[in-house]
């Protein structure tokens, strides 16, 4: 933390740790879409691990797989698994993307768990981005594979009648805040996490309670690295819902 | 010091409370955000995904192999079993055969000797038999011949004229009853 200021005090910067900053240069030089940041860094870093998990740790094609190919066969079994149990046979072609995904996600929650780096799914710009990509990828295919059809997914033809048009609508709204709570979540849970852990920090100034802080940044740490999978997961898996109501829209 | 509080009021400035709601960086992530997802769905798919699944495959295929090839050495041992119980079988039988046949043999050979032995017996039995028969006879004539030796003898000592023919009637008649 550069900008620890000595005036005295306790001084708690929690969100400091979420500013995008370009790697070269001071803190408040403008920040220009093609501009080298942090967040290119630990972007880059996780492609990184990524490429570093599930091709390096996978080229000795080994039947009997090391420890890097088991995490590796794992991942995929996993995402596999779940693409095949939630969306069915037919969208285990859209398998790669989810599997994108996922690793993306799960690479990135993890190394912003590691101390001074940067949690690039803690930005709602990132996870926007992640949400109404699959919102709007699942909308066209939907369209795409059902025509009008598709509509018949806001048409709950197991309602009586009357009440058919009033669910329409819910359906519709429920609808369109998927892919905004889908965001949200992500990068919510994040952002709260780490903000908490700085927290936690900060209070490890005072000597008084910095056994109990300390304890206290172990403990939510411990809670962060669940909840850097399970949000992940949580993502693949909704995404995989998704997926399968633009496949087949009929309830 | 002077500048790293000017560089944290200016960064405070340009996001102020949540930096995640600070627009001017939005095209900066976006844009780094799809070349990292670019990226990592090229890897994924033309290189990653296609030799893991080829790895499971293959790992399914070598299980499946092995399965296969146990199953098949299983069938092998027992068919080997079942040849040594076949070969244990027979060899028990045909050592009964050889026990049953030389039991038989050794019988016959029995039955044949003690046959012999039962005749010849037999025959030296017959031939005792006719000794002593011939034996008893020639006593009997040596018994009249002396009884009638004796008789004579008495019949002159007594004063008689010994008639020949009358002693050895009478002695017959003497040893007959």
């Amino acid at each position: 933390m550069a900008d620890k200021e000595s005036s005295g005090g306790l001084e708690f910067h929690p969100m400091d740790q979420f500013i995008v900053k370009p790697l070269f240069g001071e803190v408040g030089d403008p920040v220009a879409w093609y501009t080298i940041t942090n967040v290119t860094l630990w972007l880059a870093i996780s492609v990184l691990a990524v490429i570093a998990l599930m091709v390096l740790a996978t080229s000795k094609r080994a039947i009997v797989p090391g420890n890097g190919q088991s995490i590796a066969e794992m991942a995929y079994g996993f995402v596999y698994k779940m693409v095949e149990d939630v969306t069915g046979k037919d969208g285990l072609k859209y398998f790669p993307y989810i599997m994108t995904l996922f690793m993306f996600i799960v690479m990135a929650n993890f190394l912003g768990l590691l101390p001074m780096s940067f949690t690039t799914t803690s930005h709602i710009a990132v996870t926007a981005i992640l949400g109404f990509g699959v919102f709007i990828a699942v909308t066209i295919l939907g369209f795409v594979k059902n025509g009008a059809g598709f509509l018949s997914l806001f048409w709950v033809s197991s309602a009586p009648l009357p009440l058919r048009p009033i669910l329409a609508i819910i359906e519709l709204i429920s609808y369109f805040v998927r892919p905004v709570s889908h965001s949200i979540r992500l990068a919510g849970n994040m952002m709260a996490g780490h903000a908490v852990l700085k927290v936690f920090a900060g209070f490890a100034q005072v000597t008084a309670i910095a056994p109990i802080a300390i304890f206290g940044v172990v403990a939510i740490y411990g809670l962060e690295v669940l909840v850097a999978f399970i949000q992940a997961y949580v993502f693949t898996i909704l995404t995989c819902v998704y997926l399968k109501d633009a496949l087949h829209p009929h309830h | 010091m002077a500048s790293e509080t000017h560089s944290a009021a200016e960064g405070a400035a340009s996001a102020p409370g949540m930096p995640q709601l600070d627009v001017t960086t939005f095209g900066n992530q976006i844009f780094w955000l799809l070349v990292a997802l670019v990226a990592i769905y090229f890897v994924l798919s033309r290189i990653a995904l296609p030799r893991i699944a080829a790895i499971l495959a293959e790992r399914q295929g070598t299980i499946t192999n092995d399965i296969a090839a146990a199953e098949d050495l299983k069938a092998k041992a027992r068919a080997a079993e079942e040849a040594y119980e076949q070969a244990l079988a027979d060899a028990r039988a045909e050592a009964q055969k050889i026990a049953a046949d030389t039991r038989a043999k050794i019988q016959q050979d029995l039955d044949a000797a003690l046959a012999k032995a039962d005749a010849e017996i037999a025959a030296k039995a017959a031939e005792s038999e006719a000794a002593i028969a011939e034996i008893r006879a020639g006593a009997l004539d040596a018994v009249k011949a002396v009884a009638k030796d004796t008789a004579a003898e008495i019949v002159q000592v007594m004063g008689g004229k010994a008639d020949d023919k009358a002693v050895a009637t009478a002695v017959d008649a003497q040893v007959k009853g």
